[in-house]
């Protein structure tokens, strides 16, 4: 016996139930939206619930996407991400505040190139501060998740009280430029414009997440470095430094996730941030801590959970992610997508 | 045994509080094959490990090519020039076989010389180029480590048993392939206990007992004294394939 | 005193010396600080104490960390609240009150355990975030059973009030808000002692060794989930009985007194910087923590108006930011002295 026998993977007699298996979470929103559709009876309602649940969703998945990514590559667990979206939405309300020239005309143009420069600013801002955090706070305490929450939880608290300092304790009010207030009608639907605006950003941020993770090398690294980051390093690659950029990038989309959150809104406060948190703590759960995939998912169902239900029946909205997240668990104790580690 | 590239002198590698490696002093040929022998928990996978940067030494030194090593991380040492099949083959299992091979490609893209070479070794990593390498079989994941391992030219390949809990044909498979890398002049430091593989393959050996090099010669003269073969190695070396 | 101590010394001259102070001075409090604000102060810190310690229990001797412990000091709180809304003022009431808290915490503990631990232990911290947040908006949105955001008043016997007066003593006038602080004293005092015996029991030596290692503990056979759970349910269980004493003290439960997550950085504080995995850190961090709590603020008026000419510092050093320099003070102290006051006046590292 000379030649190695065929390995072909057994994927060949599996029921169909099986085959779906992989498959469900992803279903899972578009099943949300048929069940939505089903229980609430006015359709134009369902539309612009989902809508507004997607543009939910698609926020806190800008905002939970670099920290599933921390987590994932380096084991990192950070409570503080709720400053950087605290940060974010203040920086970019002043900068938006200081533009008011450019958002109070009603010129598209001149409004979206307002919001783009907030939204610069607020990025580079909570881009540096994750890059400061990681240095000072997470860096000594590899290893060590008790510690991580300790000190990253510090962290918290600590840039809540600099928003204080720098911005006083009173909330400020933002409105939206002048071509994104108000709605557009479709199918008999009212659709916020701003809230469509949300949608498109989220997703061209998945989308440009998920190009960068499939078809570049660095993707190549973090995906690689989430399951077994000590062989990434033996391939010859400093996985430190990679996962300083991508705590830097995830910070930064927290602070876009801060300005988007401030103008969806239309008020912010300094805790803002820490509220947000909750959200995004029950969308990595479910998700799978580590992976941008589940992140995504869990964040588009908990949105749309939370709008449906606040729509159904008000008092139970916060309780019904609550539900979710305990039938999720139960379901899939590692999340949607589990997140596969070497160690 | 001149010139070596590697040569590891009094290396003493403490895991936690257990003391793993008592001082190993070992010289690697350039261009020949050195078999690393021993029983479990001898100390061969932490030689290896030390070597790429895994673990830290705590004392001795490590030269490359006469350059010190030690104290460099495992990116900076897999830059100088070493290819590293781990012992749990390290598959990346979410990325495809394309994906993992691409990876181990330093300079960017696979060289496609290199890579009809590696397909004619190994044809099943061709069969599922853009499978995820989690579907794979076990023998399928080691071809794919070694596969990764010499995607491009290296300097020195670290090979941790190749052969460990994989049917007889498929290690055959992987003989061949070795013996390939051999024959084009590579310089492989490889642990081993299948011993006829070792046979094979090595030209040099060395044997570790608790944490240290016990005995080192030529494969030729281990393989022809069976008195000496149960005496380093104690039990027999159990012979598959 | 070694019995009551569970065996457990202080080990260390200071510790002793300071450890006996707070403890006289908790005891005598109505005599030797008069004054209705000292005593509010007192019955603070004794109950802080208990609340502190039995979160040590999760955090410094199981190795977890819980932000849903200010949400079981509000179900006793409430349980107490509720209890005597509903039955009328009484002392069968107000212990069916407790009871039932106590119980509804230990089962909300267990579950949530069951739900999160077998998991992974980080799920726990971020899972009690979301629930108790969750639970804080339910609260207040129940407002015909709770009271809503304004809370409740709460009429406990009138022999616990000011209006039953019963003479002078030592030139203190005894009235029924000082058989209150006994009975928080004494409340406090016994759940103290009862967790020293805990930790020095069996169950708190397996859990140390959990927290050191779980997965050796596990391969010695000890089943680290009923363990992990267990503690949470004990430390909720105590938590709710502090939450209880805390609501008759003040007659008084509202969201702010009880579920806010300003308490629970406190908490955080006080065991971080008395020392985690000690019941004496409980008690050194809670006395210091509110003594600092109204001292440290008025230094910092004090120098935010000395340097009022400067620009930026007078803001950073505003009473109003005292938290800032907790925050800071708590980062350093888990960086460099984990084991808190305690930790480094026994010496140890």
């Amino acid at each position: 016996m000379t030649h190695a026998p065929t390995h072909a993977p057994t994927m060949a007699k599996l029921t169909l139930a099986e085959r779906l298996r992989p498959w469900m979470p992803v279903l899972l929103v578009p099943a949300l939206m048929v069940f939505g559709f089903l229980t609430i009876d006015s359709s134009s309602s369902w539309l612009t619930l989902t809508v507004s649940g997607l543009a939910m969703g698609m926020m806190i998945f800008v905002i939970a996407s670099g920290m599933t990514l921390v987590f994932g590559l380096m084991d990192v667990i950070n409570f503080g991400h709720g400053a950087f979206i605290s940060f974010g939405a203040f920086v970019g309300t002043s900068v938006l505040l200081a533009l008011g020239a450019m958002t109070g005309v009603p010129s598209l143009m001149l409004n979206l190139l307002a919001i783009a420069g907030a939204v610069l600013a607020a990025m580079v801002v909570t881009g540096g501060m994750g890059w400061a955090f990681e240095r000072v706070i997470v860096r000594p305490v590899y290893g060590s998740h008790l510690k991580q929450i300790l000190v990253t939880m510090g962290g918290l608290i600590v840039a809540e009280q600099l928003i204080y300092v720098i911005w006083g304790g009173h909330e400020i009010v933002i409105t939206r430029p002048e071509t994104l207030k108000g709605a557009i009608t479709f199918a008999g639907a009212a659709l916020e414009k701003y809230r469509l605006l949300a949608v498109v950003v989220g997703l061209a941020v998945f989308l440009a997440l998920r190009t960068v993770m499939r078809r570049t090398k660095v993707g190549l690294i973090v995906r690689a470095g989430v399951e077994n980051p000590e062989m990434v390093q033996a391939l010859g690659y400093n996985i430190t430094r990679v996962f300083v950029g991508v705590f830097i990038a995830g910070s930064a989309l927290a602070g876009l996730g801060g300005v988007m959150w401030a103008l969806y809104q239309e008020i912010i406060t300094a805790h803002m941030g820490n509220e947000i948190m909750i959200l995004v703590f029950i969308v990595v759960i479910i998700g799978g801590l580590g992976s941008v995939e589940g992140c995504f998912i869990g964040a588009l169902t908990v949105g749309l959970v939370q709008n449906y239900a606040a729509f159904l029946e008000p008092k139970l909205a916060l309780i019904s992610n609550i539900a979710l997240m305990v039938a999720i668990l139960m379901w899939r104790p590692m999340g949607m997508v589990p997140v596969v580690k070497a160690k | 045994m001149s010139d070596p590239i590697l040569q590891l002198k009094g290396v003493k590698t403490d895991i936690a509080q257990y003391h793993i490696l008592h001082g190993v002093d070992l010289d690697v040929p350039r261009g020949a094959v050195t078999m690393l022998l021993g029983r479990n928990g001898a100390g061969k996978t932490t030689t290896l490990r030390t070597i790429m940067g895994l673990w830290k030494p705590h004392q001795g030194e490590i030269l490359l090519d006469g350059a010190h090593i030690n104290g460099l991380n495992p990116a900076q040492i897999a830059r100088r020039g070493i290819g590293f099949v781990p012992e749990d083959m390290g598959i990346f299992s979410d990325l495809t076989v394309e994906e993992n091979l691409r990876l181990a490609a330093l300079s960017g893209q696979p060289i496609p010389e290199r890579m009809d070479w590696i397909f004619a070794a190994f044809p099943a990593l061709k069969t599922f180029w853009k499978s995820a390498a989690g579907t794979l079989s076990g023998g399928q994941k080691q071809m794919l480590s070694v596969a990764r391992a010499v995607v491009e030219d290296r300097e020195l390949y670290l090979i941790d048993e190749p052969s460990k809990g994989l049917a007889p044909a498929i290690v055959a498979t992987l003989a061949r392939a070795l013996k390939d890398l051999k024959n084009r002049g590579a310089t492989i430091l490889m642990v081993e206990q299948n011993f006829s593989l070792a046979k094979a393959l090595g030209d040099h050996v060395a044997v570790m007992d608790d944490g240290r090099i016990i005995w080192s010669g030529a494969m030729a003269e281990l393989a022809s004294d069976t008195n000496l073969q149960e005496r380093l190695m104690g039990l027999k070396m159990e012979s598959a394939g | 005193m070694m019995n009551i101590l569970s065996g457990d010394r202080p080990k260390s001259v200071i510790l002793s010396v300071l450890l006996a102070v707070i403890l006289l001075a908790l005891a005598f409090a109505p005599f030797l600080f008069p004054g209705s604000r000292s005593l509010e102060t007192a019955a603070r810190i004794c109950i802080f104490i208990v609340l502190v310690a039995s979160y040590d229990l999760l955090l410094g001797y199981g190795g977890i960390v819980s932000f849903a412990h200010t949400m079981f000091f509000g179900m006793g709180a409430y349980g107490v609240a509720i209890a005597i809304d509903r039955l009328g003022t009484g002392y069968g009431a107000m212990g069916l009150g407790a009871l039932v808290g106590m119980v509804v915490a230990g089962i909300v503990a267990l579950l949530i355990a069951l739900l999160s631990l077998r998991v992974r232990a980080i799920f726990f911290a971020m899972i009690t975030l979301a629930i108790a947040s969750a639970v804080a908006v339910l609260v207040s949105q129940l407002s015909q059973f709770t009271g809503g955001e304004d809370g409740m008043n709460i009429r406990i016997p009138r022999e616990l009030t000011p209006a039953f007066r019963l003479g002078e003593v030592f030139g203190t006038r005894v009235n029924g808000k000082v058989l209150n602080y006994y009975l928080v004293f004494t409340g406090c005092l016994v759940l103290f002692l009862v967790m020293l015996r805990l930790v020095n029991s069996p169950f708190g030596r397996v859990l140390q060794a959990i927290r050191e290692n779980a997965f050796r503990a596990e391969a010695i056979g000890y089943r680290v989930v009923f363990y992990r759970a267990m503690a949470t349910c004990l430390s909720a269980m105590i938590a709710a009985l502090a939450g209880s004493l805390f609501a008759i003290w003040l007659r008084y439960v509202g969201p702010s007194t009880t579920l806010g997550m300003e308490i629970m950085l406190d908490i955080l504080l006080m065991v971080v910087i008395g020392g985690m995995g000690t019941m004496y850190g409980a008690v050194v961090g809670t006395a210091i923590f509110v003594l600092a709590q109204n001292y440290l603020k008025e230094l910092m008026g004090g120098l935010s108006e000395a340097t009022s000419a400067l620009p930026v510092i007078p803001d950073l050093l505003s009473p109003d930011r005292w938290l800032l320099w907790l925050g800071v003070l708590f980062i350093l102290s888990v960086y460099f002295f984990p084991t808190g006051i305690v930790g480094r006046l026994r010496g140890t590292r």
